[in-house]
C-alpha cells in the first residue's frame, strides 16, 4: 500500500532519525510513504488571527500538492505541521467565504475544498496497521521498558483535530503497549515543553523543562517517547543543560517513537540515526541491548 | 491590581479591535477562571488569561499592552479545551500580540539569537511568526 507523506523541514535536517525510522518501520509493516513533490514549509503555528490569510497559504498549497498527486491523504510525522496541516484543512472544509478567498488567491492552483484527509503516523499504526498486528510483527518486544508517552499540545488540541480523544488520550500509551513495554502514567503527558519560548523566553522554557523531566523521573520512567522535533530539543537536546541546576534530577533519554518501533520491529539501529539522539539516549540503548542487531 | 474605570481609561476601539482580529465575542466570557487554573504559564507570568480578557473587555489598552503574559504564552491550548462558553481564548491572545507585532515592533530581534545553528527549523520559524512584525 503507498500513502503520501509531507516531512516539514525539520525532519530533513536535525529530525533525519524522526523521518528514517519512520519510513523504513511503515515499509515493514507494508506501507510505502512516498513524499510529496514541491512541498513547502507549513509555517510550524497555524494562523490565529481571523483575518490572517496570507499564513494559510502555504498549508494550504501542501495540501494541493498532495491532491495533485492523487493522494487522498497525506501522512504527517512531525507534531507541529500535523497541527497547521490538519486545522489548514479543516478550515478548508468548513469555511466558505475563507476558502473562496484562499483559492481565488492561489489562481494558478487547482481549487481545493479540504478533500485530502491529513492524518499523524499514530493514526494510521492504529487505523490501518492495528495494535494487533503492529504486535504480532514485533520481533523483539521492548518487554521491561517503562516509557513516558508525551503527547505535548500539538497533537490533540485543539479538539477538533486531535489524534485520539482530547481529554486523557490514549493512542500513544496502547502503541507503547503494542510493542511490548509499559506505559508509564504520569502528570505531564499533555503538557507544554514551553514550544517557541526556548529561543524567546528561555529561562521560562528551563523551568517547564524540569518540571516535564522531574514528573517522569518520579514516576520511574526509562525513557521519555514523543513525536515532535521542537519537544525533543527541548527535552532531550537542552536536558543536560537543567540537570546541572536541579541536582535531585537524573537524566532520562528521549526518542522518538518511530525509533523505538524500528527497534521493536528488528530494524537495523543505523536506519534509525540514534547519532542524531543524545550521548544519553545512545548510552541508554546500548546498556539495554538494544543496539545489537535482531537474529533473523 | 486594581483597574481604574473612567472615560479616559476605557478605549472601546481597542476592545472592538481585538474582537475584530480574534473573530471571539469576548462578552461570551463569564470569569469563571477555568482558563487560568489551567494556564502552565500563568504562575510565573503577571496577569492570567482570564485577568487579560476582563482588562480587554474593558478597553484597558494600556494594561493589556504593558503585560508580559501574552509574551509567556505558548499557545498549548489548555485552556480553550475546557473553557464552558467555547471562547478560543488563544486567539483573543493571540490578537493582543498582533497590535504590538502590527505597528511594527517586535518582541525578539533574530538577530540577537545565538543558538542558531543548533535550533530545529520549527523552533525558529514559530518563534518569528509569534514574536516579529
Ligand atoms: S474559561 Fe472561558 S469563560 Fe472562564 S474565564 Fe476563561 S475564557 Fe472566560
Ligand atoms: S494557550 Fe496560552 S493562555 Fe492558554 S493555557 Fe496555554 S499558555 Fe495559558
Amino acid at each position: 500500500m503507498k500513502t503520501g507523506y509531507y516531512p516539514g523541514c525539520t525532519l530533513k535536517t536535525k529530525a533525519g532519525n524522526l523521518e528514517r525510522s519512520a519510513i523504513h518501520s511503515m515499509a515493514a509493516l507494508g506501507i510505502e510513504m512516498i513524499e510529496l513533490e514541491r512541498w513547502n514549509c507549513c509555517g510550524a503555528v497555524y494562523s490565529l488571527a481571523d483575518d490572517d490569510l496570507i499564513h494559510l497559504l502555504a498549508p494550504v498549497r501542501d495540501l494541493i500538492r498532495a491532491q495533485d498527486q492523487g493522494f487522498d491523504r497525506v501522512v504527517v510525522l512531525c507534531s507541529m505541521c500535523y497541527n497547521v496541516l490538519a486545522r489548514a484543512n479543516l478550515l478548508m472544509r468548513e469555511d466558505e467565504v475563507k476558502r473562496d478567498a484562499i483559492n481565488n488567491f492561489l489562481e494558478e492552483e487547482n481549487d481545493y475544498n479540504g478533500e485530502v484527509e491529513v492524518v499523524h503516523l499514530l493514526n494510521v499504526l492504529k487505523d490501518d496497521i492495528g495494535w494487533k498486528k503492529l504486535s504480532d510483527s514485533v520481533k523483539r518486544p521492548l518487554t521491561g521498558l517503562r516509557l513516558a508517552p508525551y503527547y505535548g499540545c500539538t497533537l490533540t488540541r485543539p479538539e477538533e483535530i486531535s489524534i485520539d480523544r482530547g481529554i486523557s488520550p490514549k493512542i500513544f500509551e496502547e502503541f507503547i503497549e503494542a510493542l511490548g513495554a509499559t506505559a508509564v502514567s504520569w502528570e505531564e503527558s499533555e503538557t507544554c515543553c514551553g514550544s517557541y519560548q526556548i529561543i524567546s523566553n528561555p529561562e521560562a522554557a528551563k523551568e517547564t523543562v524540569s518540571r516535564i523531566i522531574g514528573s517522569a523521573v518520579n514516576r520511574e520512567a526509562d525513557a521519555l517517547i514523543l513525536s515532535c522535533p521542537l519537544c525533543e530539543y527541548s527535552l532531550g537536546n537542552r536536558q543536560s543543560d537543567l540537570i546541572e541546576s536541579e541536582s535531585d534530577l537524573h537524566e532520562i533519554p528521549t526518542f522518538y517513537f518511530t525509533q523505538l518501533l524500528a527497534l521493536a520491529l528488528g530494524i537495523e539501529p543505523e536506519e534509525s540515526k540514534f547519532d542524531l539522539n543524545t550521548d544519553s539516549a545512545r548510552e541508554w540503548l546500548s546498556e539495554k541491548g538494544l543496539l545489537a542487531s535482531v537474529e533473523a | 491590581m486594581p483597574i481604574t474605570i473612567s472615560t479616559k481609561t476605557v478605549d472601546r476601539e481597542f476592545t472592538k479591535k481585538i474582537e475584530e482580529i480574534s473573530g471571539e465575542p469576548l462578552t461570551k466570557c463569564m470569569q469563571c477562571g477555568t482558563c487560568s487554573g489551567l494556564c502552565p504559564v500563568e504562575a510565573t507570568s503577571d496577569v492570567s488569561p482570564r485577568k487579560l480578557i476582563h482588562m480587554v473587555t474593558l478597553g484597558q489598552r494600556e494594561m493589556v499592552m504593558n503585560a508580559k503574559f501574552a509574551w509567556l504564552c505558548v499557545t498549548c491550548y489548555l485552556c480553550e479545551l475546557r473553557c464552558p462558553r467555547g471562547l478560543d481564548i488563544p486567539k483573543i491572545i493571540e490578537a493582543t500580540r498582533q497590535v504590538k507585532l502590527r505597528s511594527n515592533e517586535n518582541f525578539i530581534e533574530p538577530f540577537e539569537i545565538e543558538t542558531v545553528m543548533e535550533l530545529p527549523q520549527i523552533a525558529m520559524v514559530s518563534a518569528f511568526r509569534k514574536h516579529t512584525a
